[in-house]
């Protein structure tokens, strides 16, 4: 187990590594002066010059990497070229608020799944089975953006049910705040959802057939108790494997439903720095995105170890 | 030159049992009817497309300031903007830009990523498993979308752009994909054949790998291209696609919203062929996919 | 087939079973009937596709989805099983009745431990506490030869091996004691010498338990172990029915000598076995005369046209023309189309081993 945990730490690191090049170098390949962005049109050459020296700019790339990278390790994101406020306290601000969408939408994706696949695979070729397929087919084709503005449209313009956008903290007030991510998180929620029926139906269409859940049947189980009990279990583990492996398209889709639904989130800002040409906060928000993915990928692989205890995390090959 | 000769020869022997072979999996497609719609419907808009100049009844950017914000009619199918552009024939337009973006850049994916994959997976090492792969794992962390949106931000706002942008942030799927069918083939009888009767690793990659890799390219190129549909409309939406007064479905949206209430229809026809044009590619892909091999499901 | 007394456990009447999809119904089972005595051993002895599994299948309501009893009665200490509900039957698994299977290495839920799963077993039927149900297994453990009982019930699946496994699939379905124990082909995964001991073990369980046992075997070496009752099925029919003793030494139909023939014997000349050429008939193209007349020796012309009756006496009853009356008027095959037992060797043997 240890030596598995050093393994996949250490794959981490290399994989961030690479992250942060990737990063890098996107920012110093944009169009655009640092300085001139942060001083405005009216600054004087030499200030100019001086906040460049200052800032590093005139250093070869690879000092500039370094010292990034060697802040970045100390917590230290940096400053926006905006206002200057200090990025890891911009984020800090704004991860919540996408944690809360996120939350929800999973929250709201496995709700309809598990019930759907379940039903779709137990009653299979029945009416219940065809709405589940459908569902899955069309979900998974749904971008949320266009499922987002169709949501916006029935519920809050022509039913007035739902406000179309906004956010409201949930330290302020609890129902208020449910009530306004409610759209945005079923928007985001609904094409994993689709792709987790898909993947839990045929999973478990598969175990239902094993000799075990037949012996779950011959010690004298209901339906009810086989397929939650011993069923489920077992066919959830590609599941999960599959939400990991969405776990990124999923993120890129709080970029779009923060957009759409204006909630002041990590998507937001990162598209915002995108805008403005606010490196600092792009490099930080991407970085940090990356890093939640690799987190969670390697939270996978430890939650599958305890699910499947044939599975021994040992430090052998992957 | 004779071993070509030889191989020809095998071919033509071989040629029958081959074309029965493509015989069951047509009819093995043309059982799919959901596969069959969604062929159909793809090819319907392919063809609008290519015939936009024809089929569309307006200018798409041509601006009618005496008809602004009007309700679906018989003049204007779909309604019109509050521009007073046809919607009508500006969703056909779109329907050129995203499949040209969709098109275009799972081809610049397949061109960078399948050379590097075959290269890759053919002679491991040090470059494959510690830069390659390590590569293709950061990618991967980083969420399509937001890497699509950094690198269009990085070479500037337009369609060209986006399609290179869109192309290689898929890139890493179809290196690994790739990479993946070598390292199962290239332990293969056929292959160890090959090299023990000295034919060059060049044509060993071309004439004996690659081949037997094309199944999963075809099927993954397929639902590539609705995924790169929906980044594409994606980056619109934000900006940083198609630039106005170009017809695009997501700046079509993002005007769109803002109207939702006084005119939803300019937002609601362009959001509808997306999901049409995206259910239909991924159906036919599906489809592609249980017909060579039914086992894949 | 036999007649009904107040000592029967279980008793199948005239069982038909088939399998139905979209466009048509595919009958297996043919008017399967036997009787299980309490406290006795029966044996259910065919090919693999004879209807042996499905009968077994049936007895616990487990048939699949598409599977249906046309018609027939299954009767369990004089109750009728066929027509309960899901939920009645459940209550009878596990608990009346209960069944092994013959792969104990994908019979048991590989994210559970073993111990998991028998409580779960207990707790279904006995309202008692974990912590007593536990205890149980213990006993249970310990009855069926697990050594460090207390310690395997921690175990998954996956780390005992398949002989350990199947003990645990007994000790599982004795948990309850049921009076009747169905044990479909139990070592037919295992090593032979891991086979006696879960033969003996069942023989000592079922002295010890008072429990009767169905054993579904392609074996006659099983079948010589345990067996008092023995039920030759082919092709979805009973054509054999008597007790063990006169079986082996007084086989009556065709099939049965034949199978009983194709037994190595550890004495005599050993290099050619006899066998049964060709294989069970496809449900869909039974002969529409003796099921086993395609493979028979001594099929006569009026074999391949009318189905045989019972016949043989009510101790020993045989499905088979040659007990009947008229065998000796009917009209025999043309010279040379005989399609008897060969000796070619071993490759044929395989439609009967399986």
């Amino acid at each position: 187990m240890l030596s598995f945990l050093l393994r996949r730490a250490g794959l981490m690191i290399v994989i961030l590594f690479f992250v942060s090049i990737i990063v890098f170098s996107l920012v110093n390949v944009l169009p655009g002066d640092p300085a001139l962005m942060i001083l405005g049109q009216e600054a004087t050459d030499e200030s100019l010059e001086a906040l460049r020296e200052d800032m590093g700019l005139n250093d070869p790339l690879v000092m500039q990497y370094f010292a990034w990278v060697g802040d970045l390790l100390q917590g230290d994101f940096g400053q926006s070229f905006r206002d200057n406020t200090e990025v890891s306290s911009l984020l800090a601000e704004k991860i919540p608020i996408t944690l809360q969408l996120t939350v929800m939408s999973f929250a709201i994706a496995v709700l309809i799944a598990i019930p759907a696949g379940v039903i779709s695979a137990t009653r299979k070729g029945t009416l219940w089975d065809s709405s589940a397929t459908l569902f899955a087919l069309s979900g998974v084709s749904l971008p949320p953006f266009w499922l987002g503005i169709l949501l916006i449209f029935i519920f809050a313009v022509t039913l007035g049910w739902f406000p179309p956008s906004g956010y409201v903290p949930i330290t302020e007030n609890v129902a208020q705040s449910l009530w306004y991510m409610l759209l945005p998180a079923v928007a985001l929620g609904v094409r994993l959802s689709a792709e987790l029926t898909r993947m839990l139906r045929s999973s478990l269409l598969e175990v239902l057939g094993s000799d075990y859940i037949r012996t779950g049947y011959a010690k004298g189980l209901l339906e009810r108790a086989v397929v939650y009990g011993h069923a489920l279990r077992n066919s959830i583990l590609p599941v999960i494997t599959v939400s990991a492996l969405q776990f990124a398209a999923f993120l890129g889709g709080t970029v779009i439903t923060e957009e759409i639904f204006n909630i002041p989130g990590l998507g937001q800002l990162l598209v915002t720095s995108i805008q403005t040409r606010d490196f600092p906060v792009l490099q930080g928000a991407v970085m940090f995105m990356a890093l939640a993915v690799i987190l969670i990928n390697f939270l996978t692989d430890v939650l599958y170890s305890i699910l499947d205890p044939r599975i021994k995390l040992t430090g052998g090959s992957q | 030159m004779e071993q070509t000769e030889n191989l020809s020869v095998q071919t033509t022997k071989v040629q029958n049992p081959r074309l029965r072979m493509l015989k069951t999996m047509l009819e093995r497609l043309w059982q799919n009817k959901l596969a069959v719609f969604g062929g159909v419907v793809t090819f319907l808009l392919i063809f609008t497309a290519l015939f936009a100049t024809w089929l569309a009844p307006h200018d798409p950017t041509e601006q009618n300031y005496s008809a602004v914000l009007q309700a679906p009619s018989s003049e204007y199918w779909f309604g019109t903007d509050n521009l007073g552009r046809d919607i009508f024939s500006r969703v056909i337009y779109g329907a050129q830009v995203s499949l040209q973006a969709g098109l275009i850049s799972v081809g610049i994916a397949l061109i960078i990523g399948v050379p590097i994959g075959l290269i890759s997976g053919y002679y491991r090492g040090f470059i494959d498993e510690y830069i390659i792969m390590r590569m293709t794992d950061a990618m991967l962390s980083i969420p399509a979308l937001v890497l699509a949106l950094a690198l269009a931000a990085v070479l500037g706002a337009g369609l060209t752009n986006a399609m290179i942008a869109i192309g290689l942030v898929l890139t890493p799927n179809f290196v690994r994909l790739i990479r993946g069918e070598v390292l199962a083939h290239r332990e293969k009888e056929y292959v160890e054949a090959g090299k023990a009767s000295g034919i060059s690793d060049f044509s060993i990659i071309l004439k004996h790998i690659l081949p037997n890799t094309i199944a999963p390219i075809m099927v993954q190129a397929t639902l590539a291209i609705a995924a790169a549909i929906i980044v594409e409309a994606s980056l619109s939406y934000l900006g940083l696609g198609t630039q106005p007064p170009n017809p695009s479905w997501g700046s079509m949206l993002a005007t769109g919203q803002g109207y939702l209430d006084s005119a939803p229809w300019i937002a609601l026809f362009p959001g509808a062929l997306i999901f049409i044009t995206v259910i239909s590619i991924n159906l036919f892909g599906d489809g592609i996919r249980d017909m060579l091999d039914p086992k894949m499901k | 087939m036999k007649s009904t007394s107040e000592e029967n456990q279980l008793q199948v009447h005239g069982l038909e079973v088939g399998f139905k999809n979209k466009k048509k119904y595919t009958q297996i089972l043919n008017g399967v009937s036997f009787n299980v005595n309490k406290g006795e051993t029966l044996c259910i002895v065919g090919e693999s596709g004879c209807g042996k599994s499905l009968t077994s299948l049936s007895i616990m309501g487990l048939l699949p989805e598409s599977g249906e009893v046309r018609s027939g009665e299954i009767r369990f200490e004089g109750q009728e099983l066929t027509n309960r509900s899901m939920k009645e039957m459940s209550k009878i698994r596990g608990n009346e009745i209960s069944m092994i299977f013959q792969e104990p290495m994908t019979s048991l839920n590989p994210v559970h431990t073993v111990g998991k799963q028998i409580i779960e077993a207990i707790r279904i039927h006995r309202n008692v506490s974990k912590k007593e149900a536990t205890e149980r297994v213990v006993e249970m453990f310990e009855l069926v030869g697990i050594p460090s009982p207390r310690e395997r019930v921690h175990n998954y699946p996956h780390e005992m091996s398949g002989g350990m496994r199947q003990r645990v699939m007994i000790a599982m379905a004795l948990a309850c004691d049921p009076k009747l124990l169905i044990a479909d082909e139990p070592t037919t995964a295992l090593d032979v010498t891991i086979q006696a001991q879960i033969l003996d073990l069942l023989n000592e369980l079922k002295g010890d338990l008072d429990m009767s046992i169905v054993m579904i075997t392609h074996d006659l070496g099983v079948v010589s172990e345990m067996a008092d009752q023995v039920l030759v099925m082919y092709a979805g029919e009973v054509i054999e029915y008597t007790d063990s003793k006169s079986l082996f030494e007084n086989p009556k139909h065709p099939y049965t000598q034949g199978l009983i023939a194709s037994i190595p014997k550890l004495q005599g000349k050993t290099e050619e076995l006899p066998v049964i050429k060709g294989a069970v008939p496809n449900p869909d193209e039974m002969p529409s005369g003796c099921r086993f007349s395609t493979r028979c020796a001594f099929a006569k012309q009026e074999c391949f046209d009318q189905s045989p009756q019972e016949e043989g006496t009510e101790a020993h009853p045989v499905r088979c023309w040659m007990y009947s009356a008229e065998w000796q008027q009917m009209t025999p095959l043309k010279g040379g189309e005989s399609n008897g037992y060969t000796t070619d060797g071993a490759v044929d043997r395989e439609p009967i081993r399986n």
